[in-house]
């Protein structure tokens, strides 16, 4: 089990999505694949067509900045930040 | 009792301005999580709201409420060119409804659609073939903040027949449903070289008379353009206005020959002359112009309208409604002869529609 933290922007886009939630997988694509299942289309909010990370997006495993490709370990915390920008 | 809506699409989401009497305004909102917007329609065959998101963080989606605003949800299932295509889809600009069908323009150039209310979508065209295609999507041929289609228009009678603008580019028409396009340019101006004559023209604003669809007109960058055959050929009308810049238009519900501009100042400024803010209207196909300012403020308004930023309803005297870059609502409930703002304060606006339900 990896244990992932969303960021605060994506919770309102799908019903009862929490902030924070385990995940049977492999590497980060597959966590978010999983999630995917679960509230179809969250996978568009975080992933960019090639596939890659979306621009202004970033993920960390275990305090490491990670990709899709990843691999994560049992019990490997993944936090998914919305880059700190905009106005 | 009706009710007429006016969309407001703005740089931090939706706003619904709702009245009875078209005095009175009641403004709700912001909507779609408070996304970045560059259109919302209302399709009134379904009576769903549709706006065109693209959020810096999640990318681009199509929010939709079939309750005038109570409830949304989005979709970009399909909105892709896929992981292995020349393109890129970097945003979505413009929505049209008609016959069943959501278009949405997106860029890289390419019309999707949604035949099941917006829940998914389909690629239905890039253009392939059409002289330019092969530059258009090239960023160094793009103005910065490029729109890509930055309108589609269907023909209300005819599920195939529709318009498409590529920015900075070309009016292209098809007759068989995206099949084949042809570009609509000529008579057009251009004040820099073309390599092809055909296209080349950089089209900011197509609007059909609801009363005659031979009719058309257009604010192009450089000058007003009147079509009498369906934009098979364009014919210049720019005499009389203060600018040949603008982007908004719109055409009066029951008289093909009026029809509403905003101009403005033509360098990077692109506001109001002057500060004087000002509607112009012809009541004779171009041949003349009046001003339209009683209720707008005529000094210090550098105000800009975007090429969705006006619109008009269809009741018998029809209401006109334009919003600006720095966030006001103007509306006028008698044809353009008087104007109130109805709303100010709201982020920069992309987008006016209206409807009455």
């Amino acid at each position: 089990m990896a244990e992932v933290h969303l960021p605060t922007t994506l919770l309102p886009l799908f019903q009862k999505l929490p902030r924070c939630i385990e995940v049977e997988a492999a590497t980060v694509n597959d966590a978010i694949a999983e999630l995917d299942a679960r509230w179809p289309g969250l996978r568009d909010r975080l992933v960019d067509a090639g596939p890659t990370i979306r621009p202004h997006i970033n993920v960390y495993v275990d305090k490491e900045r990670a990709q899709l490709d990843t691999t994560l370990r049992q019990g490997s915390r993944v936090d998914v930040i919305a880059a700190i920008s905009g106005g | 009792m009706p009710q007429t809506i006016v969309l407001v699409a703005t740089r931090k989401g939706l706003f619904v301005l709702e009245s009875g009497d078209r005095k009175d305004w009641n403004l709700r909102g912001p909507y779609c999580e408070s996304w970045p917007l560059y259109h919302a329609i209302l399709d009134q065959e379904s009576g769903t709201i549709y706006a065109a998101a693209g959020s810096e963080w999640h990318g681009s989606a199509v929010w939709r409420s079939s309750d005038l605003g109570e409830t949304w949800e989005h979709s970009s299932e399909g909105l892709s060119y896929g992981d292995d295509s020349e393109l890129k889809l970097n945003k979505i600009s413009s929505l049209s409804a008609a016959n069943g069908r959501l278009f949405v323009g997106a860029e890289a150039c390419g019309i999707f659609e949604s035949s099941d209310g917006g829940k998914t979508f389909s690629l239905l065209s890039t253009l392939d073939g059409q002289p330019g295609r092969d530059q258009w999507n090239d960023p160094a041929n793009q103005p910065p903040g490029h729109l890509g289609i930055s309108q589609t228009t269907q023909d209300p009678d005819d599920p195939d027949h529709f318009w498409a603008i590529v920015q900075g580019h070309s009016l292209f028409e098809t007759n068989d449903g995206a099949k084949t396009w042809a570009p609509r340019n000529k008579g057009l101006r251009a004040d820099w070289p073309l390599e092809n004559p055909e296209v080349g023209y950089c089209v900011h604003c197509l609007c059909i008379s609801p009363v005659e669809k031979t009719r058309m007109y257009q604010q192009n960058h450089v000058g007003m353009h009147r079509s009498d055959d369906a934009g098979l050929s364009w014919t210049e009308i720019t005499e009389g206005l203060p600018t040949e810049f603008g982007f908004a238009a719109a055409a009066h519900p029951h008289d093909r020959d009026t029809f509403y501009v905003v101009p403005l100042d033509p360098g990077h400024g692109r506001t109001m002359p002057e500060g004087h803010a000002a509607v112009w209207r012809t009541q004779d196909g171009g041949s003349s112009w009046q001003r339209l300012d009683n209720g707008l403020p005529h000094e210090g308004a550098f105000l800009g309208v975007l090429r969705r930023g006006m619109t008009i309803d269809a009741e018998d005297r029809p209401g006109l409604y334009f919003g600006t870059s720095t966030g006001q609502v103007y509306a006028s409930a008698d044809e353009g002869e008087s104007w109130r703002e109805i709303a100010a304060y709201l982020p920069a606006i992309s987008s006016v529609e209206v409807a009455v339900v």
